[in-house]
């Protein structure tokens, strides 16, 4: 385990409870911190995550630390010949993500980044719906993200730095951006990104963007974390289809379906719900919702069967880290129609088609 | 001895954990404290007098409303539910883990310390700032009748997850000696936890959980939840009863009534209506079973 924050910690929990794993060491720059587990849960600690990797014996790695470490940190994993499974987002430059996929394919190692959402029971039962076709052909879908994270301006820290990986782009809209690169694929473009800040003085936060995908379906994103209505961070999609439509956030599927698309089992002509209670599997260790421990179960499994060809792979999380950054440079560019210099050549250019209808009879007239 | 109902807060905070969409119309609903206090009264008045309730900010309000009108709630009786996790980690995204402490530790010293000792940490620094945060919870309650204080499911999982055991028995002794109180624990993960919590010494303890014919996130499975309740020793409180509405009402409490050992159940209700449903169904099946045992 490395980088012992907010979801460092809530990783080390649960998978010290896999009954699979042993946690061999933590890994954390905080000396009190290591101090602490150290001495009342008695595991092995490193302030030093070279020396972990030389001497701790480890299987696999979860690295946790903020964004912009982990190219390196998964580069030395993958060198160490061990398997890896990284905090979302995955890297900051996607030609070191390229690389690093290509190195973790290459030695057969089990390579996942934390995308939860796709552990979440009711986003797989909507990516069964549309691979089924039962919405017929996705026309457009919008997904949102919003929650109360930063509701005034505020200090400093790793993830109120958009240099190191943190902000609203980073840390919330890249779930939403997942989950469409889950259901539909790559973007081949992106459009009118915002990308602003509300209250932090290093970051956005707030995102919004328009996709475009290969087979004609658009997508719009909407995330903002400076919503106090939220009680928490909240993710949520709704698409259209000539079927029917979706909408799924981690509670529970609601699924309008015409008849002219074939119906999956179960499901009737009109609106079906489907609740997280009777699609979520039970888990061995329950924390903070299924999907986290999940995640872990899964990435333990795929090293047991040695199957790297996983989910969640570092090369799905790159079509993310690639969606991100053509998000970037679209905000940087800032074109944009301005509605002023629009307007005034509507009008003139009305005006001279007006013109020229009036002027029509006459014109002839005089020709003749 | 706990009462054999007590009244939950998730439907008063826009917890729902079956649609966003019915716990966003909750908090609509009771967004004016007056909503939340005509429950409350009206649970009161079905003789359902315990409040087991996170210390959520607007709780307060509801204290305030309990201190004033000691008539009115003369047997009116709160269990703490410690603490409001969201407010924490909201605040270590914000200000990282540090700054976060020392944004709810009163004492400022403490985390210079801490920070400043970086070395070692004795267990009278974690006893005291358990304590400090503790007492920063309970604050809201002062002059309440408290007589059993809960410490939240995702700390306790999550402490239990580290293995982080030590905590169990650090909270149970301050809880018990500063504020005269029974400790209590919800969990997600009940099996585990008991033996957890035999290991750390913490005896006979109140322990919350998700108890439902459906089995909905009781982690460890349903075969040793139904194992514990028969040969554990522990004052079971069974939550998620209608496993948040997939069950309905008559059918999960008359399963619930018939399991073994089970003390107390808390449930969440927003109408008189179905309050005075749910109080009736367990009058109706727990005396059945209670005079089926007794027979």
């Amino acid at each position: 385990m490395v980088g012992l924050g907010k979801m460092g910690l809530s990783h080390q929990s649960i998978i010290n409870m896999h009954p699979n794993v042993k946690l061999a060491a933590v890994c954390d720059s905080t000396g009190f911190l290591l101090d602490v587990l150290n001495k009342y849960t008695g595991v092995r600690t490193f302030s030093d995550y070279d020396e972990m990797l030389d001497n701790a014996e480890l299987d696999a790695v979860i690295i946790s630390t903020p964004s912009r470490l982990h190219a390196e940190m998964v580069r030395n994993a993958l060198e160490h010949d061990v398997h890896v499974f990284c905090e979302k987002p995955f890297v900051l430059d996607t030609v070191q993500g390229k690389e690093l996929a290509r190195l973790a394919t290459e030695r057969s190692l089990v390579n996942q980044v934390g995308y939860h959402c796709r552990f979440v029971a009711a986003f797989q039962e909507a990516k069964r719906l549309l691979d089924a076709g039962a919405i017929g052909k996705v026309t457009h879908a919008l997904a949102e993200s919003y929650g109360p994270v930063v509701l005034k301006p505020t200090g400093s820290t790793w993830r109120t730095k958009r240099s190191e990986g943190g902000g609203c782009l980073y840390d919330y809209a890249a779930h939403p951006i997942n989950l469409l690169t889950w259901y539909f694929g790559a973007p081949k473009a992106v459009a009118g990104t915002v990308i602003n800040n509300v209250f932090s003085s290093e970051t956005d936060d707030e995102v919004y963007s328009t996709f475009y995908f290969p087979t004609g379906t658009t997508a719009q994103l909407s995330v903002n974390w400076t919503d106090e209505s939220c009680r928490k961070m909240t993710t949520k999609l709704t698409i259209w289809g000539t079927a029917g439509k979706i909408y799924v956030d981690r509670q529970e599927v609601q699924a309008y379906l015409r008849d002219t698309a074939p119906l999956p089992s179960g499901y009737k002509k009109g609106w079906n719900v489907r609740y997280t209670t009777e699609l979520t599997e039970p888990v061995q260790f329950y924390l903070r919702g299924e999907e986290y421990s999940s995640q872990l179960d899964y990435f333990i499994r795929c090293i047991e069967s040695r199957q790297s060809e996983n989910a969640n792979s570092f090369e799905s999380a790159l079509l993310t880290d690639n969606v991100i950054s053509a998000m970037k440079k679209d905000a940087g560019k800032g074109a944009r129609l301005d509605i002023d210099d629009t307007e005034a050549e509507g009008t003139v250019a009305h005006g001279l088609r007006w013109w020229s209808r009036w002027l029509a009879p006459w014109a002839s007239r005089s020709k003749s | 001895m706990m009462d054999r109902l007590l009244f939950g807060d998730n439907q008063f905070f826009g917890v729902n954990h079956m649609s966003e969409e019915k716990a966003r119309s909750q908090a609509l609903r009771f967004q004016d404290i007056g909503a939340v206090i005509d429950v409350l009264d009206a649970a009161y008045d079905e003789g359902i007098r315990t409040f087991m309730c996170t210390t959520h900010d607007r709780v307060s309000l509801v204290c305030d409303q309990v201190r004033a009108n000691p008539a009115r709630y003369q047997d009116f009786l709160f269990y703490p539910c410690m603490p409001y996790a969201h407010k924490y980690a909201n605040a270590v995204t914000e200000d990282g883990m540090l700054g976060a402490l020392k944004r709810f530790l009163p004492d400022q010293g403490l985390v210079d310390t801490i920070r400043r000792g970086a070395i070692a940490v004795a267990r009278k620094d974690i006893e005291e700032v358990t304590t400090l945060l503790v007492d920063a919870e309970m604050k809201m309650f002062s002059g309440l009748n408290t007589p059993v204080v809960f410490l939240q499911n995702v700390v306790v999982d999550f402490l239990m997850g580290l293995g982080f055991n030590e905590a169990f028995r650090i909270f149970a002794d301050y809880v018990k000696n500063r504020y005269n109180a029974e400790p209590g624990f919800i969990t997600m993960n009940l099996p585990m936890l008991l033996t957890v919590l035999e290991d750390v010494g913490v005896e006979n303890p109140i322990v919350c959980s998700n108890i439902n014919k459906i089995g909905f996130r009781m982690c460890g499975g349903f075969d040793a939840y139904e194992s514990a309740l028969k040969e554990k020793r522990f004052r079971a409180v069974a939550m998620s009863v209608l496993a948040s509405g997939a069950i309905p009402a008559d059918e999960a409490i008359e399963w619930v009534c018939e399991q073994p050992n089970i003390e107390a159940i808390v449930f969440g209700a927003s109408s008189h209506g179905n309050i005075k449903r749910t109080r009736e169904l367990v009058d109706q099946y727990w005396n059945r079973e209670a005079a089926v045992g007794n027979r």
